[in-house]
């Protein structure tokens, strides 16, 4: 009798990248949901629209390079950056931006640089930026904070969100306002004391910034799960969350007009620990070793209080994290890691026979 | 308790040893035809003792050794010789090779042995010459002869004996049962092999605790002895033997190198009780112990079987089940390797027959797109970066692969049994280190060849040259005379001869300076030839390549000579 020839090993773990993106759709549930009881059901809607978009035209581009359909939509990857770009989006954004955003982050970033695996930029990010940049109005008007609403006032039910979305109603006084990233950015001038004491976003919160500080710890409860369940190693995400840590205490100031803000101000407002345990863990736009993901992270996290506090924008993640991509694999070739029976590490562009 | 180290990465598969162990070490009965490979082990061919149609007694030996790298093989049992050709043989290739058929008489007649009584009498070469003898080669897997091993060498003095008891690949259980039930053989295997390095300092059993039986069997015999028994944490590939001498020493071997580099040998269960076999008892390397496993097995147990036992002659004997056979495997299902065919022999190093049923091992999925999500990186036990090395093997990068280590990748499997995209990494790895090592011999092969086109190209001109200056003075002479022929008197063929007598002695006197350049230049053709082949030679020497030493050597030789002689010229000119 002939048996076939395989080659070793036999046998295989039953983890899956499906299974993967899965779990990683699994853990944005708390954010999720703190994002919904926060804000309404905008981010409900463009969940639903990124994920339609996404998915049709990713079949479609890979219909048009003749590649399986059904085989890599089974692999869920779509689906992740249409969810993490739904969750970066302003709730009640106008329908057509949440899908030029899924068309960008999917033809573009993703399928022209060959599909899952091969995109140089975390797609969602790239998605995101573009809308930034285009469409500044839409993408920085948020919606009011629950707890911040005047009596009387709610945010829009189901059928009033998808009119506002689709038809482009505009939302009833009192429910858009500004982020805490906002508020102090555009409080210079006074000492922190004092924007906390005025800014109702800040007076009213528990910690750190009323409904963000809430968003931020869902997205670290699933940050957490996904590092329990081994899914990404700790040294990206904490790189950066300590890195924007220890840059906030650095120009903390001791709290007077010049100062950029607390740690815990930055850690748990706009899209920190989103970015940290979702954004840069995609690893197929990060770098590859742990050392070069601790360089890494500490990249984004430096970049991203540069940005918060210097620069033009309120918050700061989806352009740090383009240009840690950027970086990348310049930090790729100079952290691999020493193999057994080496005294060096090696550079990856290396010629010939070390020692 | 000794200290241990605990390696980067590994994995944990299911280690499904407990079906094969619920009896002690079978027998099978003798198969009728047994299947001998002359070739078992690394190292040459040897030369064949035997011819069809002798009847040969139980370890008897069939081939003898030629050079100090290869061993013989002995008849596993007595019988009558009736093919000497190729045949199947267990092999990742699938290629035929040399193998000797024995028709067994069913009398297993053993022929006349006798051990060593006393083998600390003995000086440690007899040892190792009785060891060669008997055809023992490492039975852990590479099949490395281990006399070789345990030979004493000049610059590196050996310290520390290192046993490896480790049998980190899942379902195999065939040193587990040896240490149970031949402890006392193995001791005694430990004894002489202590004996023959001197006694080294540090004697250290490495073995994983989820062998608990073994031991304590081990415990129980080594009491009052200086040797050290080291249970780890379970965690493939422990049992390798670069990562076992880091868990027990915290030392690694350095890349490329051996353990001895270290002051180490390391030495497998198996061997050594065949060591003590052949020592103490006389007995050759003729049989050893096989885990016989898998659901397609109704039986699951290790049997001591006799080396050329085709592998369906187990199978029969375990209720083998060929429906449910999802593959054929020899070796573990980490590294062991496909049969096509039952009809192949056990070899020396055959240390399981895993037969897993459809549900057990099932056929792969197709590979999905790498996502680098790194979880190779972090099962990697030498710390390579293997979803890196995928990418540069893919696009067929070799520079960037040697950067990254391509050459100390062990092929342990542990990336490729944790790709959540399930692609197949060794075996891209192996195809690159194919390639680059074709690579390689292809550009020597260039280098020479255009040495060999340079060679010719200048040869071709100096002898253009030399007929140029011929004609050169041919002409002249002809002037000359034609001119002396118009002054003096026609018909004078004497002055005719002596002008030209006297112009040939005038080029000849012009000449040096052309015939010296010419030597000059092949002098330095020569050095520079030299010069190449002893860089080539140092490279053949590095690459341990043996043939290739010999080639590289002679042409070093005969490269020297042509500088000798053409120095030997140039003087001869000059003086």
């Amino acid at each position: 009798m002939a048996f076939k020839q395989i080659s070793s090993p036999h046998g295989h773990n039953p983890q899956s990248t499906s299974w993967i993106m899965q779990l990683v759709l699994l853990s944005t549930l708390p954010g999720f949901l703190a994002l919904s009881y926060q804000f309404g059901w905008g981010t409900f809607i463009n969940l639903i629209i990124a994920v339609v978009t996404s998915l049709i035209a990713e079949a479609a581009i890979l219909a048009l390079r003749n590649r399986p359909i059904a085989f890599y939509l089974k692999d869920y990857s779509a689906a992740v950056t249409a969810v993490l770009l739904a969750l970066a989006l302003p709730p009640l954004a106008p329908w057509w931006v949440v899908v030029v955003g899924s068309l960008f982050a999917i033809v573009v970033a993703k399928q022209l640089y060959g599909g899952i695996g091969y995109n140089p930029f975390n797609p969602a990010m790239v998605g995101y930026v573009v809308l930034l940049i285009s469409f500044p109005i839409e993408m920085t008007t948020w919606v009011t904070p629950i707890s911040l609403l005047s009596e009387g006032v709610n945010h829009p039910g189901l059928w009033k969100s998808l009119s506002i979305v689709f038809a482009g109603n505009t939302p009833i006084d009192g429910v858009t306002g500004a982020t805490p990233l906002d508020v102090f950015k555009h409080s210079s001038g006074l000492v922190v004391d004092q924007i906390y004491q005025r800014e109702t976003l800040f007076n009213q919160a528990s910690f750190a910034g009323v409904g963000w500080e809430w968003v931020n710890v869902g997205f670290l409860i699933g940050g957490i799960i996904l590092l329990k369940t081994r899914i990404f190693t700790w040294h990206a995400p904490l790189a950066m969350l300590g890195t924007l840590a220890l840059m906030s205490i650095l120009f903390w100031d001791g709290g007077s007009s010049a100062s950029r803000g607390s740690p815990v101000m930055h850690l748990f407002n706009g899209a920190s620990m989103m970015g940290a345990f979702f954004i840069l863990t995609d690893p197929v736009s990060s770098a590859v070793s742990n050392r070069g993901r601790l360089i890494y992270g500490s990249l984004i996290g430096l970049l991203v209080y540069v940005i918060r506090a210097w620069g033009n924008y309120p918050d700061a993640v989806a352009f740090a994290v383009l240009l840690g991509n950027f970086a990348a694999p310049f930090i790729d070739n100079y952290t691999l890691p020493r193999t057994y029976g080496h005294t060096d590490r090696r550079k990856a562009t290396d010629k010939g026979e070390d020692e | 308790m000794s200290r241990t180290w605990e390696t980067p990465g590994g994995v944990h598969p299911p280690e499904n040893k407990s079906q094969s162990m619920t009896q002690s070490i079978g027998h099978l009965p003798i198969p009728g035809t047994l299947v001998i490979p002359l070739h078992q082990h690394i190292g040459s061919p040897s030369k064949i003792d035997v011819t069809i149609g002798q009847t040969v007694l139980k370890g008897q030996t069939l081939t003898t050794a030629t050079h100090s790298n290869n061993l013989p093989v002995h008849a596993s049992t007595s019988g009558t010789v009736i093919a000497i050709d190729d045949q199947p043989v267990a092999h990742p290739s699938g290629l035929n090779a040399p193998c000797v058929t024995i028709a067994s008489d069913g009398r297993d007649q053993w022929i006349e042995h006798v051990g060593v009584t006393d083998f600390r009498g003995c000086g440690p070469l007899d040892l190792l010459q009785i060891i060669t003898d008997a055809g023992i080669a490492g039975m852990g897997g590479a099949g490395f002869p281990s006399a070789i091993k345990l030979s004493p060498s000049k610059d590196k003095a050996i310290d520390t004996l290192i046993i490896n008891a480790t049998e980190c690949e899942p379902y195999i259980t065939a040193d587990d049962a040896a240490i149970r039930e031949k402890a006392q053989d193995l001791i005694q295997g430990i004894e002489v092999v202590c004996h023959i390095l001197n006694d080294p300092k540090r004697v250290v059993i490495g073995i994983e605790d989820n062998k608990p039986q073994a031991i304590k069997a081990l415990r129980s015999y080594i009491q009052e002895s200086p040797i050290e028994i080291v249970p780890f944490p379970t965690k493939y590939p422990s049992g390798g033997e670069k990562q076992l001498i880091y868990i027990l020493t915290g030392r690694e071997v350095p890349s490329g190198g051996l353990p001895i580099d270290l002051g180490m040998v390391c030495l497998n269960i198996g061997t050594l009780i065949a060591i003590k076999r052949a020592v103490i008892d006389g007995e050759p390397l003729i049989s050893r112990i096989t885990t016989v496993t898998g659901e397609a097995c109704g039986v699951n147990r290790n049997y001591e079987v006799l080396i050329g036992t085709p592998i369906s002659h187990l199978l029969t004997h375990n209720e083998f089940d060929e429906n449910n056979c999802s593959r054929l495997i020899m070796g573990g299902p980490m590294m062991g390797f496909s049969l096509t065919s039952t009809d192949v022999p056990v070899v020396k190093t055959t240390n399981c027959i895993l037969a897993p049923g459809h549900s057990e091992i099932p056929a792969d999925t197709p590979a999905q797109a790498c996502i680098r999500c790194g979880l190779c990186a972090e099962a990697c036990p030498v710390s390579l970066l293997p979803q890196q090395l995928f990418w540069y093997a893919q696009s067929k990068d070799q520079e960037r692969l040697e950067a990254h280590n391509l050459f100390d990748c062990i092929e342990c499997g542990a990336c490729s049994y944790v790709c959540p995209s399930n692609i197949p990494l060794v075996q891209h790895y192996r195809s690159s280190k194919g390639e680059i090592r074709k690579a390689n011999i292809d550009k020597i092969d260039a280098d020479n060849a255009r040495q060999r086109f340079e060679f010719r190209k200048l040869r071709l001109e100096q002898a253009d040259e030399q007929r140029q200056a011929k004609r050169e003075a041919r002409r002249l002479v002809t002037e000359q005379a034609r001119a002396t022929s118009n002054t003096s008197q026609p018909g004078s063929s004497a002055a005719d001869i002596i002008a030209a007598a006297q112009q040939r002695a005038m080029i000849k006197q012009a000449s040096p300076e052309q015939q010296k350049a010419k030597f000059e230049r092949a002098l330095l053709a020569a050095q520079s030839r030299l010069q190449e082949a002893e860089k080539r030679l140092i490279e053949a020497t590095a690459n341990g390549s043996k043939q290739q030493q010999i080639i590289c050597s002679a042409s070093v030789e005969s490269a020297r000579q042509k500088v000798d002689q053409t120095q030997y010229r140039l003087r001869e000119l000059t003086d």
